[in-house]
């Protein structure tokens, strides 16, 4: 069952193989920011308005449309079809969101439907800079490039800025946060403690 | 049975079990971050749970619902690996459980995305998201216990020599999953052994734990023979469903 410990060649073979998988992993998810693009251009402008009064339960000063959740919203025979998409597959707010995107279509008098999809599956590169811009207003550091958070959850490294001071100097506390989507750090110049959202990619 | 159907609760019985697993250690927890960490997993897994469940209780069709796969069956039903059932003996195992099986599930969601059955796949997409995550917690906890204290260090590897047994269960194949993998809906295990314990003992070696050599496996769960532990849990899990029928919150 170790025999691929002592075969040096036979690794290589594999790291090509997964080096390989990587890169077709990357183009997969390149092509689905791609279709999220191009699915965005299919919200009916005249639902982004309610779309935008609906916000995220664990983070109320962020909209569900700048969280990027929202993958359609179309009039059809009468009755808003609203797809959206979870952050995170266990993620508790996504049966409330549901609900007040229900809410909020029946105060307009709309009848709406809504529907979860799976594919392509959420990430953080869809969060808008007006979306980050709520985060670390609300006190919640935004994400970092992937390979930055990777540094920054794991080599110790300073990239994480305080939301609150602005300060740099930051540490990681644990890489699990109130929630599954948010690591929790603190600032070392001002001592508050923070979340920072993980880059999900 | 269907085979679809029970290829389907080969992947997700291992991540309501061992979900159900951290779950228990809510509020119970080392420490508040470790606590945290560990039930914030805990609730990935639920939610992979969820889809997969939906996705079969939608295959199985009548009164199947999410919730009837995973609280009313029978132990003998539930075929997740023996692995992720080990209980929480205490912090070191906890962990040691984790990283073995995230290991394995990282790689099999790497193969599972590129199945030709949609639904699969799309979950296999989302989930690989959360268990990178995972699997970074649980080499970094392997790695801290470890090259830790010398009682870190003795605590980790007896619990990495004791859940060793269990690990090329995974590996085994079911008629569900052969006849899967012929389909080209299922991902084949067999060709995940090399690189997982190529990964797995790198990260071991690196925390100077010694890769353990038994002289035999356990297995029996995917046939849904499991260790006297799964009773014990079931019967925890699945109380409220039993003692109320259908109540919901």
């Amino acid at each position: 069952m170790q025999s691929g410990l002592r075969h040096p060649t036979k690794n290589e073979q594999k790291y090509q193989s997964i080096a390989k998988r990587l890169q077709s992993r990357r183009r997969v998810q390149s092509e689905a920011c791609q279709k999220m693009t191009e699915t965005k251009t299919h919200i009916d402008p005249k639902l982004t308005a309610i779309l935008q009064s609906v916000s995220d339960p664990e983070i109320p000063v962020l909209s569900i449309m700048d969280m990027g959740v929202v993958r359609s919203a179309e009039m059809q025979d009468g009755i808003a079809q609203v797809i959206i998409t979870p952050t995170y597959s266990g993620c508790p707010a996504m049966d409330v969101i549901g609900d007040d995107i229900k809410k909020a279509f029946s105060e307009k008098g709309i009848p709406v439907q809504v529907e979860l999809v799976l594919s392509p599956a959420w990430t953080t590169d869809w969060i808008t800079p007006a979306g980050r811009q709520a985060l670390e207003k609300y006190g919640i550091a935004a994400p970092l490039e992937a390979e930055a958070d990777k540094e920054a959850l794991l080599g110790d490294k300073k990239l994480v800025k305080c939301p609150q001071c602005g300060s740099m100097n930051t540490k990681m506390i644990s890489q699990f946060g109130s929630t599954a989507c948010k690591a929790f750090f603190q600032c070392q110049d001002c001592k508050e403690p923070f979340d920072y959202f993980k880059c999900l990619k | 049975m269907n085979h679809l159907v029970q290829y389907i609760y080969g992947i997700a019985d291992n991540a309501l079990i061992l979900g159900q697993r951290l779950g228990e250690l809510c509020g119970h927890g080392p420490s508040l971050e470790t606590d945290i960490a560990l039930t914030n997993i805990s609730l990935d897994l639920f939610g992979q749970t969820r889809s997969y469940y939906q996705y079969a209780a939608k295959l199985k069709g009548g009164d199947a619902t999410e919730d009837t796969v995973a609280f009313l069956r029978s132990e003998r039903e539930y075929i997740n690996v023996l692995l992720v059932e080990q209980p929480n003996t205490n912090f070191a195992y906890s962990i040691a459980r984790q990283f073995l099986f995230d290991a394995f599930h990282l790689l099999l969601l790497e193969e599972l995305q590129n199945s030709n059955d949609k639904t699969l796949a799309a979950i296999a997409k989302k989930s690989i998201k959360e268990v990178r995550y995972h699997l970074r917690f649980s080499s970094d906890w392997i790695k801290r216990l470890g090259d830790g204290t010398p009682e870190s260090h003795q605590k980790i590897q007896e619990a990495i020599a004791d859940l060793w047994v269990y690990t090329n269960e995974l590996f085994e194949q079911t008629d569900a999953d052969k006849a899967m993998v012929a389909q080209g809906t299922g991902a084949d295990v067999t060709l995940l052994r090399d690189a997982y314990y190529t990964q797995v003992s790198q990260i071991l070696e690196e925390a100077t734990i010694a890769v353990p050599n038994p002289e035999y496996f356990q297995k029996g769960g995917k046939q849904g023979i499991h260790s006297e532990h799964m009773g014990y849990l079931l019967a925890d899990m699945q109380y409220m469903q039993r003692a109320y029928p259908n109540m919901s919150w």
